[in-house]
């Protein structure tokens, strides 16, 4: 098992390295610089500027510079192996650090509030359905899981905001700061999530519960209840958890649209104003942020394969 | 299917048989393309998903017809007008505050534009963005799925790492720095010669073959497609490897087929269901990615409309005109709902444990 993380722990370096290069490639191949306006400024504070960031290295240096692997002008090393991710360029007086700092807990907060959402709504809808395969229950479920795959969040958020906000005036129209806040742009995350959760549940469920151990779990005599939360429900959730993780990182990664509609301070805003200000550090930081917990929460899915089903080994 | 049906069916066969059809037709029933369009047809909701692609493909080829007026026709001094009969449905006092003008069924946009027209436009967006992902997506993963899967060993260990990778990269993110980077680079290059250049040429055939002015629609195909192709080339890869051990694929190889007729005439044809499923079902996932493109700025250049562009400028006023956002949004979720319905159906249809069970 450790040697099975260990190997994955290694796989996330040439992971992580291609995204960088990747990245670092597009931003810097997009016309324009951070310090054009539209009023040209003088060539010297230019160049000073251009200077000052480092921007005047040679294209590779900048990258091994940012990633930490080489001495920057300045004679340190500074970047994202000491874990720095640099001074945000059009941004004077912050570092991408405090950005993070700042607007991670929020995206974060948001998207864990819209996985609660996504697992609390969808598991139980995809069991009950699973449990009374045909009858309105299934077929009331299948129906809120199709509603929830077809409408996209960027639909739901202002018929919420209509109806909850604007309508019946029982939650605020946009913001961030209370309970009442995250309500409902975690709803209008979370339910095409859960409906997904919802459907595989149901099909997985249909599965394990044919299985000869659910038959032999309650021909010993358990309870209804055991049979279908720790024998079957445990055997079910595989499927799901495979899709949890990536769902995670699309579920925080995914929130521009949401952040917006609501007025919310996450870091969805500061990647897309940092892309067409052509802030170099911010674009770098925010998406090699998203990868890293993209793949930490594969690897962490994959760990958990082992606990719910032990038949699993990884070796 | 009902006892009566079944029962039916048989009958049905079985005077073909009587009536002097030999046994060649009555394969052709429980052949499995005949039999998945058989229970495809049963299934009412895939049938509604079906009818309702077709009316809005055809409201997007006719869309000149269809809509009222063009997508930049309008009158600005009747921005965000509203027809009288939309003030007494929709809640609040819109009378109070809006100009009434009943020239636009639905209301103007907050340019005096027709609403309605300009989301009926707006289908040349949504559904090439759709049908187009889905090609590319599954031209490059088929062809990638097989030749890793067919290939195997080192081949397909390299190959599938590189799915890996490209499935740690944020898609979003990538598609949207993917969008900064033509947008800024490919639009408005006027060298020729160049390589931006001809982007640019083509992406204008292609604006001006949907009969938009100004789409920037390319793009957003190679956007998408780049990035969506992985779940076909793993689905591909994973058929392939379990099918390519079997007899009938021994046989070819030795009575001497090449690689690639046995890839396209033996492997392919069996592979073929579940790729259209998931591919069908991955359609409005790309329609939704144009929407959230055009939502944030980055998607469909205006005045080209989009659906997300349009929920945009509406949820800025959602407020006092709520329509302008449910319109567009109307449109989007029947669109959706239409390729799941569809989606699912062919899933149904296509499952060989469901054969012959509907």
């Amino acid at each position: 098992m450790s040697r099975f993380i260990i190997r994955r722990l290694i796989w996330t370096i040439p992971v992580i390295l291609f995204i960088s290069i990747v990245t670092f490639l597009l931003v810097h191949a997009v016309p324009g610089g951070p310090f054009d306006t539209e009023k040209p400024r003088p060539a010297e504070i230019q160049a000073n500027l251009m200077k000052h960031y480092g921007l005047d290295q040679p294209l590779w240096k900048q990258y091994t510079d940012y990633m930490g692997f080489t001495r920057n002008p300045s004679g340190d090393y500074a970047g994202i192996l000491q874990w720095d991710f640099g001074p945000s360029i059009t941004q004077r007086s912050r570092t991408v650090n405090e950005i993070f700092a700042a607007h991670l807990p929020v995206s974060a907060t948001l998207g864990v509030a819209a996985l609660l959402i996504a697992v609390g709504v969808g598991v139980p809808l995809g069991i009950i359905a699973s449990l009374k395969q045909n009858s309105a229950w299934d077929y009331l479920s299948m129906a809120l899981a199709i509603v929830g795959v077809s409408v996209p969040s960027i639909v739901i958020g202002p018929i919420l905001i209509l109806v909850f906000a604007l309508t019946l005036g029982w939650l605020p129209v946009a913001g961030w700061g209370s309970f009442k806040h995250i309500l409902m742009p975690s709803l209008a995350l979370g339910l095409s999530s859960s409906a997904i959760i919802a459907r595989l549940t149901r099909a997985s469920m249909l599965q394990v519960i044919r299985e000869d151990y659910i038959r032999t779990a309650r021909a010993k005599g358990l309870s209804e209840k055991v049979v279908i939360v720790r024998h079957a429900l445990k055997n079910a959730f595989i499927p799901v958890a495979t899709v949890l993780g990536p769902m995670f990182a699309a579920l925080v990664t995914g929130t521009f649209v949401i952040e917006q509609i609501f007025a919310i301070p996450g870091l969805g805003k500061y990647f897309i104003s940092s892309i067409t200000n052509r802030d170099y550090s911010v674009v770098m930081g925010t998406t090699l942020l998203y990868a890293l917990f993209l793949v930490a929460s594969n690897l962490f899915v994959d760990v958990t394969y082992a606990f719910l089903d032990p038949r699993i080994q990884f070796e | 299917m009902t006892k009566q049906e079944s029962a039916a069916r048989a009958l049905a066969s079985g005077r073909a048989d009587a009536q002097g059809l030999n046994s060649e037709n009555q394969q052709k029933v429980t052949n499995l393309w005949q039999d998945a369009i058989y229970r495809l047809t049963r299934n009412r909701a895939a049938v509604l998903g079906l009818i309702l692609i077709v009316l809005l493909v055809l409201m997007s080829a006719f869309a000149h017809v269809v809509a009222p007026m063009h997508f930049t026709a309008g009158d600005a001094a009747l921005n965000n007008a509203v027809p009288l009969w939309l003030t007494k449905v929709m809640p609040g006092h819109m009378e109070t505050y809006t100009q009434i003008s009943d020239i636009y069924p639905l209301g103007a946009d907050y340019l005096g534009r027709d609403l309605l027209s300009r989301v009926i436009y707006g289908t040349r967006v949504s559904l090439p963005v759709g049908f187009v992902g889905a090609l590319t997506a599954l031209l490059i993963g088929l062809i990638y799925g097989s030749v890793s899967g067919y290939y195997g060993g080192k081949v397909d260990n390299i190959m599938m790492r590189i799915v890996d990778i490209m499935y740690a990269f944020p898609t979003m993110l990538l598609i949207i720095l993917m969008m900064a980077f033509f947008k800024s680079s490919f639009s408005g290059a006027a060298t020729p010669g160049t390589l931006a250049y001809e982007f640019n040429r083509i992406n204008k055939v292609v604006d001006s073959l949907l009969g938009l002015q100004s789409g920037g629609m390319l793009f957003i195909f190679i956007g998408i497609g780049l990035t969506a192709w992985m779940g076909i080339a793993r689905l591909a890869r994973g058929q392939i490897l379990s099918l390519k051990e079997k007899e009938f694929i021994l046989a070819s190889h030795m009575i001497g087929a090449r690689d690639g007729r046995i890839i396209w005439r033996h492997i392919l044809p069996n592979i073929i269901g579940p790729i259209l499923v998931s591919v069908t079902l991955a359609i409005p996932g790309y329609i939704s990615t144009e929407v959230f493109l055009s939502f944030i700025g980055l998607g469909v250049d205006p005045p080209a409309p989009s659906w997300g562009a349009m929920i945009s400028d509406g949820a800025k006023a959602l407020r006092s005109y709520p329509h302008q956002v449910l319109l567009p949004a109307l449109f989007l979720a029947v669109t959706m709902f239409a390729f799941n319905f569809l989606g699912d159906g062919l899933r149904d249809a296509l499952d060989p444990r469901m054969r012959g069970t509907k």
